[in-house]
């Protein structure tokens, strides 16, 4: 009698216990918080505001911004021991969008508990995703959604990883007074192909200040992302002669310029 | 006692089995299937049929990762739907088939540049569509890099279907006739960008073209005599024209300059892609499979004839300039030294490159 109780008791026990074995995987050793990123895209001193505001570059060239979009990937959060935690990779790419309000402030759930003193972030999307299956590239990677600007080129395969577009009377009047800045390319596809490598990192640090991840809070980190110095630093562009920049080598100066638009700015634990 | 150890092993192994199911996590990406291969669901059997690629004997291996995108007879059933399908275009009078024609191993006969809607012409010839598993880049300056991106490229281009490519998966979405398709081809109706182009790129990978008399010579198979003048002009080939023209997929996948002067558009190729000096004026070496029924010929569609191709290379047509291909470079005059009997007999082998089983294969055809 006891036998045929017992079957069905080791099998249910293997099955309890097998559920909690996957509890304990999902759930990691470290405890694990939440943080926002707040992304403010200013021009100069003054906040960005699409079509209205006029700005000027380092030349003297007046303009105004009709768009002005970037992707954020591969994010690491800088612990205060100098180690990294490194944002899994399918949770890590975002898309900033002027337009959309909401694009501009990340969620990172699952961050480990602790001090971080920086953060770093790859400004476009690394050739790995680039080149990766079409059905691994969903939300801001996907090409077919009108749930966010079109940024991909699919002439030659690629995302544009930024978008500055805007008037100035100092673009041709032939093309209306627009003038266009799309940086793009991942460097590279197969056997050897060979393309323009756009792709850079942007590290901040948080100077004195550290960001707290804990269980029961969720601070937010503000990173302020200057239109301006694109145009300017380090190395001053001048739109009279850049009216229109897409895949090209100048592209090259464009994206080593987009790095300094980046600078912390403060960190509420409480926001 | 056995018996109990038994009854142990099984509990233990039902127990073991229960955990790995538990422990299966989905990969993410891709929604799931509503009810899974084989099973039932709201009446509705979910069970796609596996397709194989065909593998022809002659062929190297193929770079289409089909693990990514296994063939089924329902994926190629929907993907031609969307391969036929005119709402593609802005203006629902343009689907793919009307450049890519089966009778033109769906090339555009006739056609020196592409054709849009509005009739809007293009800067270059359509390539034709044929063994495309065997193909890591498409177009003519290759940049397009994996086939299931390659019909975002035509459907928003504004000389050809001129619709924002969210708007035609859009289009997709809101057609009810589409939904049974996909529910077959997938298991659920939900029109994702992957599953819309990989569907495309399932019917664009069964156009395999191995069945030329050529290729059951290739293979000694039945009907694949060549008359001395067609097996001359093979032997003309291998010499003259493989190099470029290589393996039974006559074409290496490179980018070359063949020494056309360069067109009125001032077309760049392959240096449009790479911004790479040594890459102007190169473009891919076409395939030459069912040449006869691809004309006009080039990017640009320049030649009508084979005749005047073959002149190009052994009439004094080639251009030397720093990027003219170097096997162009071998004799006094940049060129191949062809007599006009070698031209003939080239011509003559070319023909039997000619595929009947592609050109009217009913399963490729729109009807």
């Amino acid at each position: 009698m006891w036998r045929s109780i017992l079957i069905p008791l080791v099998v249910a026990a293997l099955c309890i216990g097998g559920f909690l074995a996957c509890q304990s995987v999902d759930v990691p050793a470290t405890q694990t918080g939440s943080l926002l990123i707040n992304f403010d895209n200013v021009a100069g001193p003054q906040n960005l505001v699409l079509n209205s505001s006029t700005y000027q570059n380092s030349s003297g060239e007046s303009f105004t911004v009709s768009k002005f979009n970037y992707f954020v990937s591969n994010i690491r959060l800088r612990r205060a021991d100098g180690s990294d935690y490194v944002v899994p990779q399918d949770n890590s790419y975002f898309l900033i969008e002027e337009e959309r309000p909401t694009s501009q402030t990340l969620t990172l759930g699952n961050v480990p508990t602790g001090s971080y003193t920086g953060i770093s972030f790859v400004l476009g999307v690394d050739s790995l995703r680039s080149l990766a299956d079409i059905s691994l590239r969903t939300g801001v990677l996907d090409p077919g959604t009108t749930d966010h600007d079109a940024m991909y080129w699919d002439w030659n395969t690629g995302y544009i990883f930024l978008k500055l577009e805007g008037r100035s009377p100092a673009a041709p009047a032939a093309q209306n007074n627009q003038f266009l800045f799309h940086v793009g390319g991942f460097g590279g596809g197969y056997n050897g192909k060979k393309t323009i490598n756009n792709l850079r990192t942007v590290s901040l640090t948080f100077g004195t200040d550290q960001l707290q991840v804990q269980t029961n809070s969720t601070p937010m980190l503000a990173v302020r992302t200057d239109a301006l110095k694109l145009l300017d630093s380090p190395t001053p562009i001048r739109i009279a002669q850049h009216p229109a920049v897409m895949f090209e080598p100048f592209s090259a100066t464009v994206a080593s310029n987009a790095p300094g638009m980046f600078s912390y700015h403060r960190i509420q634990q409480q926001p | 006692m056995h018996h109990w150890l038994r009854n142990l092993g099984l509990g233990l192994s039902a127990g073991l089995f229960a955990l790995a199911v538990a422990c299966q996590s989905s990969p993410g990406g891709e929604p799931d299937p509503v009810v899974g291969p084989g099973e039932t669901g709201g009446g509705i059997t979910y069970k796609p049929t596996p397709v194989a690629l065909r593998q022809p004997a002659n062929f190297p291996a193929p770079v289409y990762d089909l693990a990514n995108n296994p063939l089924t007879a329902e994926g190629i059933a929907l993907g031609k739907t969307l391969f036929y399908d005119s709402r593609l275009s802005r203006d629902s009078t343009v689907n793919c088939g009307f450049c890519h024609q089966q009778f033109a191993a769906f090339a555009h006969s006739d056609h020196a540049l592409s054709h849009g809607v509005d009739s809007r012409i293009g800067p270059r010839n359509v390539p034709g569509l044929q063994n495309l598993a065997w193909s890591r880049e498409f177009f003519w300056d290759g940049g397009v890099i994996n086939l299931d991106e390659l019909p975002m490229a035509p459907i928003a281009n504004p000389l050809e279907m001129d619709l924002k490519f969210a708007d035609a998966v859009d289009r997709v979405r809101r057609t009810p006739s589409y939904a049974p398709l996909f529910k077959a081809a997938y298991g659920s109706d939900t029109v994702t960008t992957a599953r819309f182009l990989k569907a495309i790129s399932q019917f664009m990978l069964t156009m395999v073209s191995a069945d030329s008399r050529y290729d059951k010579y290739a293979r000694n198979e039945a009907g694949g005599e060549l008359s001395p003048d067609e097996l001359a002009g093979l032997n003309v080939f291998r010499q003259q024209c493989s190099a470029c023209h290589a393996t039974d997929l006559f074409t290496d996948h490179s980018y070359r300059n063949n020494g056309l002067p360069v067109s009125v558009s001032g077309d760049q190729g392959r240096f449009i892609i790479t911004q790479q000096p040594a890459d102007r004026l190169k473009f891919k070496v076409p395939s030459l499979r069912n040449v006869e029924r691809t004309f006009p010929y080039m990017h640009d569609g320049r030649f009508l004839t084979l005749e005047q191709v073959l002149n190009h290379y052994a009439g004094g047509g080639v251009v030397d300039s720093p990027t003219l291909d170097p096997l162009l470079k071998k004799g006094a005059k940049p060129g191949i030294a062809l007599t006009d009997t070698e031209k003939k007999q080239v011509i003559a082998f070319l023909k039997t490159l000619t595929d009947n089983t592609l050109l009217t294969n009913r399963a490729l055809s729109p009807y």
